[in-house]
């Protein structure tokens, strides 16, 4: 485990001087949950959360953990009436924004937190030029702004992004442009309105292998240039190593182990994350019979169970993993996790109650 | 975009040929107009001369160009029915009782069905779509004679506030814009919301959202035209059944418009006249269709570029 995390580390291509400033983002006891005809879906159980100015935090788990609707939480933008936000506070530059009426949340988005979507194919209009689209941004951005001085603003950005001949890409439609143009111009509409939190949501699993390295690099020069945070949602334990600064694993709605990437990686500490980082293949080990996977299923978040919600999956389940569920445990780098393995270990010591 | 058009001119002179041929054919095959038209007691002399004179006995092929050549003029010929008529200018005596009634019905439906149909998508499973669910149930399952008939009684026999039938001023169009619009609204609404719906689930929605839109720009400039495409092709149609007049609609209320014509036409086996319709009523339905094409290339771009 430790040479695969040193693994990780030799990887990180490009790390430019980090300047991590006061919490921009601090999110508690954030609860989503889904009311369908099937009953209450908990997406979102329990959330507890800080980004620092300048930070990138990933947020690491498989698919249907709640990642994407703890994104669209962040943003108010959870679909409903399906989904309600039923507690919890998120505080935006100190700002509880869920305590914003809705028609100013408008406000919010996309100059103090923004995001970028999973699939560039789908996610530029298709009907309006990226210029069109990125000037009716701007405009609210910046109000007192003519129309050239927007369209200036556009292809400036669009420049930034990456975006080759932004003067002329700007009369396009999204369908002449490539997958990884889109996701260029996506961001570029992201950061726009150059907000503190920028949510990136599997901005590469679509994009190809060779495409997915630039953008990921682009991600990195904008935050070096802009100090706005990144949170980084994805299921590839590799990208977090590379551009995370701290992570969060998420699993069944909760957050089960967070902590900076070095000391997670190094001593990852709750079953379910050691099992994630057994899963990604080795570049080391040169015969594998079988890549290791997680055997079973999540539990449906409709149908919780009340100890551990990773316990039918845990090779070191105990009686009390199915009664109770664990408290958080935390260290003194700031590393936690909920799990009653790490009970009376010296190292670690219990700050939640168990069983919430 | 002018090759598109180009393209789609083209493809419409196609049609309109196709359309000749059948009409031409389909004519002939309702009978020799002759035993309609001609009395019983007519003795067989009679019957060739005026099969002669009207070119009856010509080989078809010749017949057919005689009509192509005169049909492009808009000579259609004498009217057997009505003598001292030619076909032409009997559509053209009807057309405006048509059009009249048609653009009023049109222009209703569309304000009511687009608003109505986007805001039931927007609030959907709310009171609001509720009610326009109802209603375009009602349009779609009520036959629009009986609908007719039954607006007649209730607010022209019962409750007096409109005439029974006829056309006059603007009391006379209610209820036959109402009974011939209802139909449209509710296939009009029904395309409007359901294709509403798709794209207001899309993810380019979600990123209008997140940029800051507000929420009336994101559902009337970035949903709406995404989701005009169904609704417009629907819309062509539309726009043509009622020019041409619905035959029932116009019978039940007497409205001396084309589709009574037609009706007319038909029963005395009015040859002419049948052509002269039919022909127009195509034209009609080529030309709307080139239009709405050239309206998604509008609106679509993917269209327009390919």
């Amino acid at each position: 485990m430790t040479s695969q995390a040193d693994n990780y580390q030799a990887e990180n291509y490009y790390e430019p001087e980090k300047n991590i400033g006061e919490v921009v983002l601090d999110v508690r006891d954030l609860r989503t949950y889904l009311y369908t005809r099937w009953g209450i879906t908990k997406a979102v159980d329990g959330l507890n959360f800080q980004v620092r100015a300048g930070e990138t935090l990933g947020i690491v788990g498989e698919s249907g953990c709640g990642k994407s609707m703890t994104a669209l939480t962040l943003l108010r933008l959870a679909p409903k009436p399906a989904a309600r936000i039923v507690s919890g506070e998120i505080f935006l530059d100190g700002e509880n924004i869920l305590e914003r009426p809705e028609n100013e949340m408008r406000f919010v988005r996309g100059q103090k937190i923004s995001m970028i979507l999973q699939d560039p194919m789908t996610s530029l209009n298709p009907v309006f030029t990226i210029g069109n689209q990125m000037v009716e941004a701007l405009g609210m951005y910046y109000q007192e702004e003519q129309q050239r001085g927007l369209r200036d603003r556009a292809v400036d950005i669009l420049r930034r992004m990456g975006v080759a001949a932004p003067e002329r890409r700007v009369m396009d439609f999204p369908h002449q442009m490539s997958g990884g143009m889109k996701q260029r111009v996506v961001g570029a509409m992201a950061i726009a309105g150059t907000p503190r939190v920028l949510i990136c949501d599997e901005p590469t699993t679509a994009l190809d292998v060779t495409i997915q390295a630039q953008y990921l690099r682009l991600l990195k020069q904008v935050q070096a240039e802009s100090g706005v945070s990144i949170i980084f949602i994805t299921h590839d334990m590799g990208v977090v190593a590379k551009m995370c600064d701290r992570a969060l694993v998420m699993y069944a709605g909760r957050v089960v182990e967070q902590g900076d990437i070095r000391t997670l990686f190094k001593n990852p500490s709750h079953p379910y994350t050691k099992a994630l980082m057994a899963s990604v293949p080795s570049m080391e080990e040169k015969h594998v019979d079988k890549l290791y996977s997680i055997e079973g299923q999540p539990p449906a978040l409709f149908d919780l169970p009340v100890g551990c919600r990773f316990a039918n999956r845990c090779e070191f389940v105990t009686d009390k993993c199915i009664e109770t569920y664990p408290p958080s445990f935390a260290n003194e780098q700031g590393h936690s996790a909920d799990c009653w393995l790490l009970e009376g270990q010296s190292e670690w010591r219990q700050v939640t109650e168990a069983g919430v | 975009m002018q090759r598109y058009i180009i393209i789609r001119l083209i493809q419409s002179v196609f049609t309109l040929i196709g359309v000749s041929i059948i009409v031409f054919s389909l004519a002939r095959l309702s009978g020799n107009p002759l035993d309609v038209l001609l009395p019983d007691e007519a003795d067989d002399e009679t019957f060739i001369r005026i099969s002669e004179l009207w070119g009856l006995n010509d080989p078809w092929y010749i017949q057919y160009f005689t009509f192509v050549k005169n049909a492009s003029r808009g000579e259609f010929g004498p009217s057997f029915k009505w003598q001292g008529r030619t076909a032409m200018e009997l559509v053209i005596l009807h057309l405006p009782a048509t059009l009249q009634l048609a653009s009023i019905s049109i222009g209703v439906s569309v304000l009511l069905a687009v608003p109505i149909g986007v805001m039931s998508a927007v609030k959907k499973g709310t009171m609001l779509d509720t009610v326009g669910k109802l209603i375009a149930l009602l349009g779609q399952s009520l036959p629009s004679f009986w609908l007719a008939i039954v607006l007649i009684w209730i607010f022209a026999v019962q409750l007096g506030w409109f005439p029974t039938s006829g056309r006059g001023g603007f009391s006379n169009m209610v209820l036959p814009a109402v009974a011939l619009g209802w139909f449209s609204v509710a296939s009009f609404m029904r395309l409007t919301r359901s294709s509403m719906l798709n794209v207001l689930d899309s993810e380019y929605i979600k990123l209008a959202r997140i940029k800051g839109l507000p929420e009336w720009k994101v559902v009337w400039k970035h949903g709406l035209k995404n989701a005009a495409i169904p609704p417009l092709t629907v819309f062509g149609a539309i726009v043509v059944g009622q020019m041409t007049g619905s035959v029932t609609i116009e019978t039940v209320f007497a409205w001396p418009g084309v589709g009574l014509l037609a009706l007319q036409a038909v029963n005395a086996r009015d040859y002419q006249v049948i052509q002269a319709v039919t022909m127009f009523i195509s034209v009609l339905f080529i030309g709307m269709n080139l239009l709405i094409d050239i309206l998604y290339a509008y609106i679509d771009p993917r269209i327009r570029f390919n």
